[in-house]
């Protein structure tokens, strides 16, 4: 138990910290690479919590495709981010405001709720026994049966996303000289190749 | 000292808050302000596995799966949408985003 609690606290804590700095870092690029810390250990957190599942798809969703992509594009643009910081400290007392009476707020709920009693009873999915089937499987169990429909929408969101991002990106430069392997084979001789008889001393 | 729920909302209340706090912030910065964005799923999809594990019901962790998936497509489109907006203008400044102001 006590293990457990360790573990959480220095989860927590260093997601925590590096949430503050994702929002604080003076590179961008330390923002990613701090914004890949928060997501390990809240992959962390999930361990704990028993989905081992959705830690493993933090990790590789998260950190392997949004987090490289978020660097590949702060490295690829050539932006002068000090000049984007300007203003940070004007925007400090107003953001700070805000985020204290929303964590008040959040504070007050977290203080005043309560779990209703048949909220157990009612479970849609009750999770089975981790003895009998790992948390894969009954995920699995249940997306591929019940949910189905969702996640081939789930699925088509993904690809619609894929071929927007393609669209959006992709350019077609005029003067580029590109090599078309289709024209080249294409090539006839006679085409291209004119044999001509010259006269002595006259020239083509 | 046992953890519990409440220990696992207090976490994400303070994620999802820094997430706010960082769009506050960094109001010029696109980059920032995505990551910011991400920063509040990843509070959510916490919020939604921990009440998932208490009340012992599997379809909360198949619903923070379905928010990794939107999260996922959205960081792309928003990001592809950012690089043809540097193309274009050769700035991401938040402020010079003003040509469909009508």
């Amino acid at each position: 138990m006590i293990v457990q609690a360790l573990a959480f606290y220095l989860f927590a804590a260093v997601a925590v910290a590096s949430g503050v700095m994702v929002i604080s870092a003076r590179n961008p690029v330390h923002s990613v690479l701090f914004l890949i810390l928060a997501f390990f250990n809240s992959a962390g957190l999930f361990v704990l919590m028993g989905a081992e599942f959705l830690a493993m798809i933090l990790v590789v969703v998260y950190v392997g495709a949004v987090a490289v992509l978020f660097l590949f594009v702060v490295m690829m643009l050539d932006v002068n981010f000090a000049e984007l910081r300007q203003g940070f400290l004007q925007y400090l007392p107003i953001g700070a405001l805000i985020g204290i009476v929303l964590l008040a707020e959040l504070v007050l709920v977290l203080g005043a709720w309560v779990i209703a009693p048949e909220a157990q009873s009612v479970a849609q999915a009750p999770v089975p026994s981790p003895d009998l089937v790992t948390n894969t499987e009954a995920l699995g169990q249940i997306v591929y049966t019940r949910y189905a429909y969702l996640f081939q929408a789930s699925g088509l969101v993904l690809l619609v996303a894929m071929i927007g991002a393609i669209v959006l990106t992709l350019r077609q430069r005029p003067g580029v000289r590109r090599q078309r392997i289709g024209d080249q084979v294409h090539r006839r001789r006679e085409e291209v190749l004119a044999i001509r008889k010259v006269g002595t001393g006259e020239g083509v | 000292m046992t953890i519990a729920l409440g220990h696992y909302l207090t976490v994400a209340a303070i994620l999802f808050t820094l997430g706010i706090f960082g769009i506050f912030l960094n109001r010029k910065n696109v980059i920032i302000i995505l990551m910011s964005l991400e920063l509040m799923l990843l509070a959510v999809n916490i919020n939604l596995v921990a009440f998932s594990t208490t009340l012992n019901d599997l379809v909360g962790q198949i619903f923070a799966l379905f928010v990794l998936t939107v999260a996922a497509a959205e960081a792309a489109i928003g990001l592809a949408i950012l690089v043809v907006y540097f193309r274009n203008r050769g700035t991401i400044a938040v402020t010079d985003i003003n040509l469909m102001k009508g």
